[in-house]
């Protein structure tokens, strides 16, 4: 069976990512260059373009979004890396820490010493009914489709489970919102770089200023419960509980742990990784978590030799609010149940006992699909080297984890990463 | 293996006759659906065809305001959605469908075990409308 180390160890020497957003000037290409750019200044010592060995590019479709395939050596080429290894990993959402992950395992078995790996995604050039369309193509497309599924409508259906189960109250699901909007106004690089009551004062100033009558909300509450202001979307979903449509890239530089020396005196290194998979929705063991998710953070946890209470912090797939909930329990960093009410708690707040996507998450960061695995780790390093900002966590931290699940749950991986002292 | 057909279209094709099939091990009795020539729990290779009652319980559903391109050439929006779920068929599987004949005006007073039974509805251009699995309250 599986291993429970690598068998060489693994380190981060830099990260980088675009702005998320939409940018229709801008293509696959120019993003990626921005998050390359951006790596480069993050390895301390220095990246010699020339060491990098191999590049490992997650992306879910550039060829439904952008009509372009074979991506990888198209990207190489652009930073001028050509002719190293170049492939592109394709696992819906999970596309980036599945590219990220094989750049891992490359590197354990001695293969390469150096890799850069890529998250990308460029998902505005289509309208919203072939976006939805293209993502729907990471679902089961004979049986789940079909029947009448979006995505948002699959989270929807897993929250209803959830709430029947643990009789969970769906307010829960808009304090989620309202945190990741919070986080998120303190990211330069996040999509909706707002909270929620600047949402608020934006349409009371607008209404205003067109001579419409002032909404009249009373707090942020009040606003996500407003059918206006935060449609339904899919029961019990609204506009406010889904991530958007996004552009962006990011990248993350792996060395082997007996070089990176070389690079930086601040890697972080990869303490544990899981990686599990499912069939469609209707045929889990359970609807109302997602198995692949728990499977994938046991591989983790045990590789790291560390229980969930000794992870500091989470950038976890809140592709919908309900998502971040089962997560935090999926994660074991709640029990069964008790995620929503923690979620009402603030107990994943940047203050609480376990911090949910400082970055904003996918929610308001923005999730350009097959970037956000990639951008979760940008994250954690700028969290464990205390250069976060105005969202920077605080007191000593040592471990933070990734949580990156492809459509529904066929697929999850988890990344534990360590600052060592 | 068997000598029956489970290949994927045969799915489709019990539906045009409004019938709902599925595959039971031969090995363990496991029923899938879809059907499997693989068994999911004991991996044999020796599966028949296996034809559900088509009564079951409603596991999860949603009711979609914003539908996918194909909906909405079906007529539906946010004036008038429509309800898609999971049901967990009696005899123990679970599958995705629409499900119709249910009141959409309150989500919330719908109930996670409400008893369904399977039906179809049409769906696609004129002339040319396919049958799509749907259930309905018992």
């Amino acid at each position: 069976m599986t291993a429970n180390k690598l068998a060489r160890g693994v380190a981060v020497a830099g990260v980088g990512m675009s702005k998320f957003g939409v940018f229709p000037d801008k293509s696959s290409r120019d993003l990626f260059v921005e998050a390359y750019q951006e790596l480069r200044q993050t390895v301390e010592k220095g990246l010699p373009p020339k060491d990098i060995e191999a590049f490992y590019l997650g992306n879910f479709s550039a060829d439904q979004f952008e009509k372009q395939g074979h991506l990888a050596p198209i990207v190489a080429s652009w930073i001028g890396l050509s002719p190293i290894a170049s492939a592109r990993m394709e696992d819906a959402c999970a596309s980036g820490s599945v590219a990220l992950r094989q750049a891992i395992l490359a590197i354990a078995s001695g293969q390469y010493d150096v890799v850069l790996v890529g998250g990308l995604e460029k998902m505005t050039d289509l309208p919203t009914a072939a976006v939805t369309d293209a993502l729907a193509s990471a679902a089961d497309t004979m049986f789940e489709i079909p029947a009448g599924f979006t995505f948002p409508g699959f989270y929807a259906a897993m929250a209803t489970a959830y709430m029947d189960k643990y009789q969970a109250d769906p307010d829960a699901f808009l304090r989620v919102g309202i945190k990741n909007h919070e986080n998120g106004a303190l990211n330069d690089k996040a999509q909706f770089n707002q909270t929620i009551k600047d949402v608020m004062a934006g349409k009371k100033a607008k209404a205003e200023q067109k001579g419409l009558p002032v909404p009249t909300w009373e707090n942020e509450m009040d606003f996500m419960r407003d059918p206006k202001a935060n449609p339904m979307i899919a029961w019990p979903l609204r506009l406010f509980d889904c991530s958007p449509v996004s552009d962006g890239a990011a990248a993350v530089l792996l060395v082997s742990e007996d070089l990176v020396s070389k690079y930086t005196d601040h890697p972080i290194y990869v303490a544990g990784i899981g990686q599990a998979s499912d069939g469609a929705l209707a045929e889990r063991e359970s609807l109302s978590d997602v198995p692949s998710a728990a499977k994938a953070a046991k591989q983790a946890y045990k590789m790291a030799g560390i229980s969930a209470a000794e992870i500091d912090f989470a950038e976890v797939h809140d592709c919908f609010t309900i998502a971040e909930i089962m997560a935090s329990e999926d994660l074991g960093f709640f029990p069964r149940g008790e995620g929503w009410k923690a979620a009402m708690e603030g107990k994943t707040s940047r203050t609480g006992e376990h911090p949910i996507n400082t970055s904003g998450g996918l929610k308001s960061k923005g999730h350009p699909v097959g970037a956000s695995g990639v951008a979760q780790v940008v994250e954690v390093w700028k969290q464990l080297h205390g250069i976060a900002g105005a969202r920077q966590l605080p007191g000593e931290l040592r471990y933070g984890l990734t949580h990156n699940v492809g459509g529904t749950g066929q697929t999850t991986v988890v990344h534990i990463f360590e600052k060592r002292s | 293996m068997s000598d029956c057909k489970l290949e994927t279209k045969t799915f489709f094709q019990a539906i045009e006759n409004e019938m709902l099939i599925g595959s039971r091990c031969l090995s363990c009795g496991h029923i899938s659906i879809p059907q499997r020539y693989i068994c999911s729990r004991c991996h044999s290779d020796k599966a028949e065809r296996h034809e559900f009652v088509g009564t079951g319980k409603l596991a999860a559903f949603t009711v979609i305001y914003v539908p996918a391109t194909e909906m909405v050439k079906a007529g539906y929006d946010s004036k008038n959605p429509y309800m898609v779920g999971i049901v967990t068929l009696d005899e123990g599987p679970r599958i995705s469908a629409q499900i119709l004949g249910m009141d959409l005006s309150d989500p919330a007073k719908i109930r996670i075990g409400t008893p369904v039974k399977m039906t179809v509805i049409e769906r696609g251009p004129e002339g040319q409308t396919k049958k799509f699995l749907a259930f309905e309250p018992l």
